[in-house]
């Protein structure tokens, strides 16, 4: 599988970059190359196998309890403030780069 | 002052009254000032919040209160772990302004045992690369020779212990971010097991293969770190509720009889002459130490990297969407929110960054998720299943940490894959979740350090602690 100038520029939107013509076309030279590496992986005979997403449901969970049981120690009251406290308005504000003072501001989204 | 001053030292030396916690990090902040420019391993020092912590141990010293574990211990974090009110970047533009509103557990952890937290460290930008050239802000230079790399992404990390401008650190290990630095700059470090210790505040990266750890000039320094910011905490779901040995009282314990497992899968082609024959001769040591050393195959280990590059970039992929200039960090100017975004993403973050999200995401997208990340996901369970295999067998697995010493600056900046290569020993243990640890093994013939790793079992970092101690014990006695 060959990745396109198309290819590059598909995946920049959805990954919300636009990457200047310069780095479009390292892009496609690396990701081709780092793929042609990543395919040796077609090698394995992987038909039997089930994903592993994470180590988390292996390890460490509660091995007496079967499904979601075992995490059981996971689990807290779906109540407010149930860890710890929300931040304060001003506080998770304070890092914004525009703020009204109430809202994040960003530029306007619908043309009338 | 003298030397690779040890946690132990340190307390006591204070609760003897024969030095002060502010004056120790007084000694530390001008030695950072008169090394670090040469290194670069600092990106922010919080001299208030360290004097402010000093001054409370020496109140208690002063006042013969019993000191707690960490009292007055210099202690410098990497810049991915976020520091209530100290600036935190990730090693990156996007976040160059970011001032977190809350800590980190671990580092919350640490402070509450005592330590004195110094600043924040230099890093590959988000945690990504091997030499910490892929931070915004500067290269670090390897204190044992600074025309080379110190490794990376925990680069700062490394660097700041081997350069004794901290006595013990924090780093983080996505794919042996804290195991390869340590053993380029030739000092301890250890990733825990995943879920041993709190990432509560650690900015993701890759969230199931990211772990917070400890750097240090000694096993048992690791081990002492180790003990205070490991189990369970409430605030990261992954946190296992599995209970905390005293890592310091099990590092005594005798290895005569234990299981070494030596992989040949870890001693192939691309290992560097040098660093073999070290590595062997320290294998051999803990023959000498009169532990068993058992051959066992861990024979998925050659797709291990390109597993890691589909898993850690799908997961990057997902995890950097929230950079997006609306609620923190670097905002580019523009008229329309959909290119708001997309300058801002473009302005902010650099070429590897970008890179990763757009190989995670081309492996996520549609018509490629199956032949990528689900394939990745399925050699997944065949490495972990290797090492399930081997460790029926034997108690821990020892190999080199990294397949070269450190390289030079320049070297690999234009080569990903090349750049990639440098973690072909380290991955795997982030893929199975297990705990390892880097631990120095000689040098080259240019007095490079070399080290050497040892795998344990899921959440026995006991035994790879105990066995990196004696194995510490015995090269230094020969």
């Amino acid at each position: 599988m060959k990745v396109t100038d198309k290819d590059v520029a598909y995946v920049a939107d959805l990954a919300n970059l636009e990457l200047t013509a310069e780095e479009r076309a390292r892009m496609l030279r690396d990701l081709n190359s780092i793929l042609e590496y990543i395919g040796r992986l077609n090698e394995l005979n992987t038909d039997s196998v089930a994903p592993m997403a994470q180590v988390s449901d292996r390890y460490g969970v509660d091995e007496s309890r079967q499904g979601s049981d075992r995490f059981a120690y996971a689990i807290r009251d779906d109540v407010r403030e149930g860890l710890r406290q929300s931040l304060p308005h001003d506080v998770a504000l304070k890092n914004a780069p525009e703020t009204d003072g109430t809202f994040f501001e960003v530029p306007k989204v619908i043309e009338r | 002052m003298a030397t690779a001053l040890t946690i132990d030292d340190i307390r006591s030396s204070i609760a003897e009254r024969r030095t002060t916690a502010g004056a120790l990090a007084e000694d530390f902040y001008s030695r950072i000032r008169k090394k670090d420019p040469e290194i670069g391993a600092f990106l922010t020092l919080c001299e208030e919040r360290a004097l402010a912590q000093a001054a409370r141990i020496d109140a208690m010293a002063a006042d013969g209160k019993p000191l707690p574990p960490l009292a007055g211990v210099p202690i410098a974090i990497k810049d991915v772990i976020v520091t209530s009110g100290v600036r935190t970047t990730a090693g990156s533009k996007i976040l160059d302004n970011f001032i977190p509103p809350y800590d980190c557990t671990a580092v919350a952890r640490l402070e509450t045992a005592g330590a004195v937290i110094l600043g924040k460290l230099n890093c590959d930008e988000f945690a990504m690369g091997s030499s910490t050239e892929n931070s915004a802000y500067h290269p670090v230079r390897n204190p044992r020779d600074k025309s080379r790399v110190p490794g990376g992404s925990s680069g700062g990390s490394a660097a700041a212990v081997a350069a004794e401008m901290a006595v013990a650190t924090l780093g983080s290990d996505t794919g042996g971010s804290i195991r390869q630095p340590a053993s380029f700059c030739g000092v301890v470090g250890l990733k825990p097991t995943y879920g041993r210790v709190s990432r509560y505040g650690l900015i993701a990266f890759a969230s199931s293969l990211d772990h917070v750890g400890p750097f240090a000039n000694s096993v048992k320094d690791a081990a002492l770190v180790l003990r205070t910011i490991a189990g369970r905490d409430p605030m990261d779901a992954t946190s296992a509720d599995v209970p905390v040995p005293d890592y310091v009282a099990e590092l005594e314990k005798p290895v005569k009889g234990l299981k070494v497992g030596v992989a040949k899968e870890y001693f192939g082609s691309g290992l560097d002459d040098e660093v073999r024959a070290a590595v062997e001769a320290a294998i051999q040591k803990l023959a000498e130490l009169g532990c068993e050393i058992v051959p066992v195959s861990l024979p998925h280990t050659e797709y291990a990297i390109p597993t890691y590059y589909i898993v850690a970039t799908a997961e990057a992929s997902a995890n950097l969407a929230r950079y997006d200039g609306v609620r923190y960090g670097f905002r580019a100017k523009s008229s329309a929110l959909s290119q708001m975004y997309r300058q801002t993403r473009d302005g902010g973050f650099g070429m590897e960054v970008k890179r990763r999200i757009m190989l995670g995401t081309y492996a996520l997208s549609a018509g490629y998720y199956d032949a990528y990340y689900l394939k990745a996901q399925k050699v997944r369970t065949l490495l972990t299943r290797d090492f399930e295999e081997a460790f029926t067998r034997v108690d821990v697995i020892a190999a080199p940490t990294a397949p070269t010493v450190a390289f030079k600056l320049g070297e690999k900046v234009n080569d990903p894959l090349a750049m990639y290569l440098a973690d072909i020993y380290t991955v795997t243990a982030n893929l199975a979740g297990i705990p390892g640890i880097s631990v120095p093994c000689g040098e080259n013939h240019e007095k490079l350090p070399i080290g050497l790793q040892i795998f344990g079992r899921h959440f026995d970092e006991a035994t790879v602690l105990r066995v990196a101690h004696a194995y510490e014990g015995g090269a230094v006695r020969s």
